[in-house]
């Protein structure tokens, strides 16, 4: 099991006669680099495909190959997709973490392994299924060196078996995969094949777990946070790009990348209705987006933590300068390199006040792909409109995993290009000003260049109203005002938070991004485990609308949960609440790398209510960190 | 005497920009007057220009031309891609940026290097005084080996010398010239304008204030000295009707990518403007003898810019209408069907 987890075990093992249907997590431990990855995808895409709800999630090392990966798929009726802290099906192909995964099961969990690591007698309160992986493969692929690539196959089939997952959707699932490659599909076809005819030959079914087809994915989509964005940067009509690589968030202007040159190539010309530009660095990639917002493209860049570090200095000179532009932040683990390829949100509190002197940004925060796709037509009608940086602030779980999803709509409304200034308005403003406040909502009106309107002077240094140089006290004091003015004008622009009142509840939570799909769930187990009702409230963006304080007002006892370990949302209230409302919010903190999972948030919740002990919760020491190489 | 006009009807005074407030004799205020010039000769509409400059003195620069023109004071050593941005915004723009010494050679060494790479269509001017003026006379890393500082303070690095990298790195257009020297310089600045691609132009620009003394090799007495001038440049912009006797050997006739032509006379029988190693080998030599040499100094004027690398549409992307920048309900049908 990744690090982080832990079990303990004292449990008799579970009567065998138990089905549990389509309730499940499935932990598949081998090495990255190891071509398991198809095998996975599609184990994921054929239970998708039988009309079960699931999600995937790989959690995997700081390096190309050969370190511990370990990809969870989680099968739930009831449509709970977040991570689920407890593996129920073990498929055991490291042979360096077998022995650790295998000890920090819960009893009665079910254990596929290769036979040569022999784990059988590691545990009595186990259900063990043994496979001789290389014999099978050796049958079905001919070539020596294209085994290592096929063997993983064998599992999927082995699974199918076990679970009931049905092998035609395999198949489909396979070849959706692998697209036009033939010769991979039918190599793949054959393991998958020769793993289902040794289950049904050798293994005798003896855990509990089952897939039964469903309608609940019925119409449904499976896709990463990533792609979404890209979608959603396409349908805003993005015209510049300007990037540098870094994980988690390469795959979202890669993907962007794809898209565009078969969406966006000019078909009577063969031409570009875009640039995209892999910068030499972040802090270009973001001066690249503001020269290109400035001269009134639609421009954005996405990256990771440090990448945020770098544009620091740039995202000043566009708050102060008013230049419009969208950032993806698709968050890591930090400080530093920290762990580069686990999930965090952990840049809320820098990306918001990112730069020196006063300054603050807008974020908005999404929780799932579709939001992704959405926020990303958001940001940058909000970049325009309030002539700023927009961060969205999604991260690694959401934007590297796949998940399930509605198919998204098609956008309805026109661009909002936000207060250009043409002839007619300015005929009617008589004088114009760049940063003149002419309507009262702290926006300016701006004109780009080449538009034969008035031209102004862009910078960073102090300026007054009609952009000229002012070392001024009074003109600086006026400007700074007038941008608190805007950013008091955003709040009734952004996304408003999601509200799941609960009269007479005892507790209220509030949560953003990926933590909601464990509070989501973790409401449930409040009630059924301790007749607990608490209310949700979830943030979409910052800054706050007016919904955050009256909810709070709401409740007697409000639990910011996030993941983090500074509690950075709850940091960015107690700056604008006021002190009693402040005085109710407590923190529910996760920020071990993996996602979030409700066990963790309902446990942590009945502790600091006094309905649990610490003591009673299951013991949480773990055990050798993965040794990550690459950054 | 008659006002001038230039050929789109303009006289010179929507050329000019604010008044200077850099130090009286600043060579960085002679800069600025021949760029005035310049584009007021080229009769250039000014709402078309961006001016662009990072952070220094001669970043200030941009305020005192062009008053027409939109302008972008951006971060210090980063005006290379706020330019680059704006370009790929806007692709019929023309840009002229404004750096330092320091602000290029320094702090923003990484982005010069990268535009100069991507030939991005700039026109991108290094006031070079060797020396940090706004901070206060600081030695800058085109400072050369054995300059002294007021305080006397020896430098004892080696200078990086812009011209000879932005070469190496395929700038399509590089020149250095001293501004002093008001006739090379404003035809350097002219031809550049006809110029499609990355023009580098280093100019030599004394600092009266922090750097102009005895033992500083980038003062006034000491550029007059030791400037190498190439040989003459005329150029012949591609409205004038005028043709340039030579004798053949002597001059290398450059056609530039509006059609203006540029008539550079050889300093040396085997000197070719159009060949790299050439360029570099003159440079160095130069550097050697403890001159620098002044003129145009390569140019490649078929090289494709970063524009036409990228196969953008012709129109500026900024204001491509929405039918164009979103892809249709089809397109997200496709999409949505390939995802499920
Ligand atoms: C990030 C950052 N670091 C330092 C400075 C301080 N600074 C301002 S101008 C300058 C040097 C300017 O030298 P140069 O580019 O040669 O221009 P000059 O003033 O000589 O024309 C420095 C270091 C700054 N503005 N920003
Ligand atoms: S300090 Fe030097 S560089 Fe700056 S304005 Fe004065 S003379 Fe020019």
């Amino acid at each position: 099991m990744p690090p982080g987890d832990a079990a303990v075990h004292e449990a008799a093992p579970q009567p065998a006669t138990r089905r549990i249907v389509n309730d499940f997590s499935i932990q598949v431990a081998t090495v990255n680099g190891s071509g398991s990855q198809t095998a996975n995808l599609v184990l994921l895409r054929s239970i998708f495909q039988m009309g079960v709800p699931v999600s995937g999630k790989n959690m995997f090392p700081s390096n190309i190959a050969g370190l511990p990966t370990w990809f969870t798929i989680r099968a739930n009726k009831d449509g709970f997709i977040g991570r689920k802290k407890e593996v129920d099906f073990l498929v055991a192909m490291n042979p360096e973490t077998a022995r650790e995964d295998v000890l920090s099961l819960e009893p009665g969990a079910a254990v596929l392994y290769d036979a040569p690591l022999k784990l059988k007698d590691l545990r009595q309160d186990l259900v063990f299924y043994s496979v001789p992986y290389d014999k099978i493969v050796a049958e079905v692929c001919k070539d020596a060196k294209l085994r290592r690539l096929v063997k993983n196959m064998i599992y999927d089939g082995v699974l199918s078996k076990l679970l009931g997952v049905d092998m035609g959707q395999m198949e489909a699932a396979l070849r959706k995969q692998l697209g036009p490659k033939v010769k991979a599909i039918e190599l793949n076809l054959g393991a998958l094949k020769a793993g289902f005819e040794f289950a049904e030959h050798h293994l005798e079914k003896q855990d509990p777990y089952v897939v039964e087809p469903m309608t609940k994915t019925a119409g449904m989509i499976l896709v990463e946070g990533n792609a979404a964005g890209a979608l959603g940067c396409m349908m805003a009509g993005v015209t510049v790009v300007a990037w540098y690589p870094i994980t988690p968030s390469s795959s979202l202007p890669e993907t962007l990348i794809g898209y565009m040159k078969k969406y966006r190539v000019d078909k009577a010309t063969g031409k570009a209705t875009f640039a995209i530009v892999q910068a030499e660095d972040e802090i270009a990639s973001i001066g690249m987006v503001i020269g290109a917002g400035w001269a009134g493209a639609r421009a954005m860049t996405s990256t990771a933590g440090p990448g945020i570090s770098l544009m620091s200095e740039f995202a000043g000179l566009a708050y102060y300068a008013e230049v419009p532009g969208v950032v993806f932040d698709i968050q890591r683990v930090g400080p530093s390199t920290g762990l580069p390829t686990r999930t965090a949100q952990g840049d809320m509190l820098t990306t918001a006040m990112v730069s020196h002197g006063d300054t603050k940004h807008i974020m908005l925060i999404p929780a799932s792909v579709q939001e992704c796709y959405t926020m990303a037509m958001d940001a940058f009608d909000l970049a325009e409109r309030f002539q700023t940086l927009v961060f969205v602030m999604s991260d690694l779980d959401l934007g590297m995993n796949s998940w399930m999803s509605d198919p998204f709509p098609y956008p309805d409304t026109p661009l909002d290009r936000g207060k250009l200034l043409d002839k007619a308005t300015l005929e009617r403003l008589g004088e114009w000003g760049r940063y003149m406040d002419v309507d009262g909502d702290g926006i300016p009106y701006r004109t780009i260049p080449g538009d034969g309107l008035p031209a102004y002077f862009t910078r960073g240094s102090g300026h007054n109203e009609k952009g000229q140089y002012s070392e001024r006290p009074d003109d600086y004091v006026k400007n700074l005002d007038r941008l608190v003015r805007k950013f008091e004008t955003a709040r009734q622009y952004v996304p408003r938070p999601e509200v799941l009142d609960e009269p007479g509840a005892d507790i209220a939570i509030i949560g953003y991004g990926t933590s909601h799909w464990a509070i989501d769930e973790s409401l449930g187990q409040l009630r059924e485990e301790a007749g607990m009702r608490a209310a949700y409230l979830r943030l979409r963006a910052y800054p706050f609308t007016d919904d955050l304080g009256t909810f709070i007002d709401r409740y007697q006892r409000v639990y910011v949960v996030e993941q983090n370990r500074d509690a950075q949302m709850l940091g960015l209230m107690r700056l604008e609440l006021s002190s009693d409302r402040i005085a109710k919010l407590r923190s529910v903190l996760h920020y071990n790398g993996l996602p979030i999972d409700a066990r963790s948030v309902t446990d942590d919740l009945l502790v600091q209510e006094g309905r649990k002990t610490k003591e009673s919760l299951h013991a949480g020491v773990i055990a050798a960190g993965v040794q990550a190489g690459g950054e | 005497m008659a006002t001038k006009i230039n050929r789109i009807g303009l006289e010179m005074q929507p050329y000019r920009g604010g008044k200077t407030t850099l130090c009286a004799g600043c060579g960085h205020n002679a800069i600025s007057e021949r760029i005035v010039d310049a584009f007021f000769e080229m009769g250039v509409d000014s709402s078309q220009v961006v001016k662009l400059s990072g952070i220094g003195c001669s970043s200030k620069s941009p305020a005192y031309f062009l008053g027409g023109a939109h302008g972008f004071n951006a971060v210090h050593g980063r005006m290379p891609s706020v330019g680059t941005g704006a370009m790929l915004a806007n692709r019929k723009l023309i840009a002229i940026g404004v750096s330092g010494d320091g602000d290029t050679g320094a702090i923003g060494i990484g982005q010069f290097v990268h535009l100069m790479r991507r030939n991005v269509p700039i026109i991108y001017i290094i006031e070079d005084n060797g020396c940090y003026g706004l901070t206060k006379g600081q030695f800058s890393p085109t400072a050369d080996l054995g300059s002294t500082l007021k305080t006397g303070i020896v430098n004892d690095l080696p200078p990086i010398d812009t011209c000879a990298l932005a070469i190496q790195l395929g700038a399509s257009f590089v020149a250095r010239s001293f501004s002093g020297d008001k006739k090379q310089l404003l035809s350097i600045l002219k031809a550049s304008l006809s110029h499609r691609g990355t023009c580098m132009i280093d100019v030599i620009s004394p600092c009266v204030t922090f750097n102009d003394h005895e033992g500083s090799t980038k003062s006034y007495a000491y550029a007059k000295e030791h400037d190498e001038v190439l040989g003459e440049v005329s150029f012949v912009p591609f409205f004038e009707d005028i043709s340039v006797d030579y004798d053949p050997g002597t001059t290398k006739e450059v056609e530039l990518h509006d059609g203006s032509k540029l008539y550079l006379k050889k300093v040396a029988e085997d000197y070719d403007p159009t060949n790299k190693f050439e360029a570099s080998r003159l440079i160095h030599e130069a550097a050697r003898r403890g001159e620098f040499a002044t003129g145009i100094l390569y140019i490649e004027p078929d090289k494709d810019d970063f524009v036409t690398l990228l196969n953008l549409v012709d129109e500026p992307l900024a204001t491509l209408p929405l039918e164009r920048t979103r892809p249709g309900r089809e397109a997200l049908d496709e999409i949505m069907e390939s995802l499920r």
